[in-house]
């Protein structure tokens, strides 16, 4: 079980706003990556993000674009989980692959607000908010194995090192 | 038991295993794997796993598409980084100029039907016009191919789509694609296969199938899928350098949701700002003012866009800049051989070099602020092109081509008659 602060969007946020594709052959580390998190959508939001926080949405998060920076981009603001109705496919592989929890979750939405705290219970495969409790559904074990090891980076170079 | 999928089939072979069903996990080894300007930055991964080099050296390829020829200092600095890892890799690649990704990869017949491309870029789906199943991949993913050869994937679940009929002039495979996302949402093919079938498949050329596949990443698609027939063989015979055997779903593979679109009955469509699935009626648009007319991108930079556009323009002139960007090498010297080009040029249209362009807002063509562009291309969202408030919208080559003769969105009937 573990705390964090919410950021609440809406539907079909795509990967052209979380990280904008002009930025996409100049800026190389995740940090610089990081401080145009959201540009296009809320310039809030890389300010203030901190550590821990996630964030809610409604369906198809991550939508058009493959560019993986839109989940480093929110990553290394600090962004531990992200909480959708739906996800684009390639983002919700590209959460996994760098170790960002995606949950699939509907009907949260309409319960939760920017700044509201959410308790987050992956052991479990529950939430809660407002003292409502949320199911999710568990990741299969093959998948949950990548981002128990933190993404696909750290556990190929395990591999590798083996 | 029902039978099986597009995508069941494909993934099961690509994954070297007698079966498999949506909704396995599956370590697959693609026959292809291609990544282009992102190719420096994938590098700066692979780097980090260890592994002594790139697995499968002859499956991998590279093309240099997104900003070419290089905007700035930084982008040719990228471009440099990639041309010197393909020759310490001894990976086959193509220079700027040559074309965009998925219009070259096809035209040198690298990928095959039944075969699984993965590239590291969202219109990977483009493939499936082809009979091939393509899935777009993150950089890490890509990383992890050249390590490995082999990358986990879940097998989709599959939406048919029936095409029937077949399409009025001035109507091309943009307008069915556009009511299709239009009609079902930028997620109603949300992490699926979307397997193509019916008559209206058949009527549509070579250069109009793709169309339909690379934009169903607009849907949310994972891969789209085409079944091939005679003339997919007969564009693939004089390119290809080796055999296949084309794979087709079973008549009864589980879909579970089905859709039918009547060609012959579909009008023009445009997607307004700053979503692809913001669809509606051409006419919905009509006398919307344009500061700018692109014609271009993998969804719609090929001869027949080109030709689409000659048609409206022969002998008349662009009222606002129109900027055109051929989707390969070998599209522009067809376009030059036939007058295509020609008829652009006097008609006051800008060429530029195959390649992307502005699309994805890099160079040559960003929109000023409050600038409105008419675009071939296949997205729309809030800054895509480069510029926040610069409003986006999709349409066919036609309507780009009459909306720069007026100046404002227009209806290209009144050009073609």
């Amino acid at each position: 079980m573990s705390k964090h602060r919410v950021w609440v969007y809406g539907g079909n946020v795509n990967t052209d706003v979380i990280f904008p594709g002009k930025y996409t052959y100049t800026l190389k580390t995740p940090e610089e990556i990081a401080a145009h998190a959201l540009e296009d959508l809320d310039p809030s939001f890389a300010g203030q993000a901190q550590p821990g926080d996630v964030i809610v949405a409604g369906c198809n998060w991550g939508c058009g674009s493959s560019r993986e920076q839109g989940v480093t981009a929110l990553k290394y603001a600090g962004v531990r989980a992200i909480i959708a109705e739906s996800f684009g496919g390639l983002y919700y592989r590209n959460c996994i692959n760098q170790g960002v929890l995606p949950v699939i979750c509907t009907g949260l939405l309409k319960r939760v607000r920017s700044g509201d705290e959410i308790e987050l219970d992956v052991d479990n495969a529950t939430l809660q908010v407002s003292g409502q409790r949320f199911a999710f559904a568990r990741l299969s074990p093959s998948v949950q194995a990548i981002l128990d090891a933190g993404g696909l980076l750290p556990m190929l170079q395990r591999r590798f090192s083996a | 038991m029902s039978g099986y999928t597009f995508a069941e089939k494909a993934l099961a072979r690509a994954a070297g295993i007698a079966a498999a069903r949506a909704g396995d996990i599956l370590d697959v080894a693609p026959d292809v794997m291609f990544s282009h300007d992102n190719t420096a930055a994938i590098r700066r991964i692979f780097e980090q796993i260890g592994a002594p080099g790139i697995r499968y050296p002859e499956r991998t390829l590279f093309t240099l598409d997104h900003a070419v020829p290089a905007p700035t200092t930084q982008h040719a600095q990228n471009h440099a980084e990639i041309r010197a890892w393909a020759a310490a890799q001894d990976i086959r690649w193509f220079e700027v100029g040559r074309g965009i990704c998925h219009q070259v990869i096809s035209e040198e017949a690298l990928v095959l039907p039944a075969e699984t491309i993965l590239g590291s870029d969202s219109h990977t789906t483009h493939f499936g016009w082809l009979g091939a199943f393509g899935m777009g991949v993150g950089r890490t993913e890509m990383a992890a191919l050249w390590a490995t050869g082999q990358l986990w994937l879940r097998v989709p679940e599959a939406l048919q789509i029936t095409l029937t009929g077949r399409l009025q002039p001035g109507v091309t495979a943009k307008d069915s694609a556009l009511r299709i996302i239009g009609d079902l949402g930028m997620s109603g093919g949300e992490y699926r296969s979307v397997e193509f079938v019916g008559d209206g498949v058949a009527s549509l050329s070579v250069d109009q199938r793709p169309v339909l596949t690379n934009m169903m990443a607009e849907f949310g698609a994972m891969n789209a899928y085409m079944p091939p027939d005679q003339i997919v063989f007969d564009y693939l015979e004089a390119r290809r350098t080796r055999e296949y055997t084309p794979l087709y779903p079973d008549s009864d593979a589980s879909y579970n949701q089905r859709y039918t679109l009547d060609l012959s009955a579909l009008e023009a469509q445009i997607a307004l700002p700053h979503q692809p699935d913001n669809v509606a009626p051409l006419s919905a648009a009509v006398g919307q003012p344009v500061q700018q007319a692109f014609l271009g991108t993998c969804t719609n930079g090929r001869y027949e866009d080109l030709a689409a556009a000659a048609d409206v323009l022969r002998g008349r002139h662009v009222a606002t800049r129109m900027i055109v960007i051929p989707a390969s090498a070998e599209v522009m010297r067809r376009a030059a051989e036939t007058g295509v080009l020609a008829t652009l040029i006097e008609a006051g249209a800008a060429i530029n070099t195959p390649g992307c362009g502005p699309c994805m807002g890099n160079h040559m063509g960003i929109p000023a602020p409050n600038e409105t562009t008419i675009s071939s291309g296949s997205r729309n969202f809030r800054g895509r092109m480069g510029t926040a408030d610069a409003p986006v919208y999709l349409a066919n080559p036609y309507v780009v081509a009459a909306s720069a003769v007026a100046g404002c969105i227009a209806d290209p009937r009144e050009f073609l008659a």
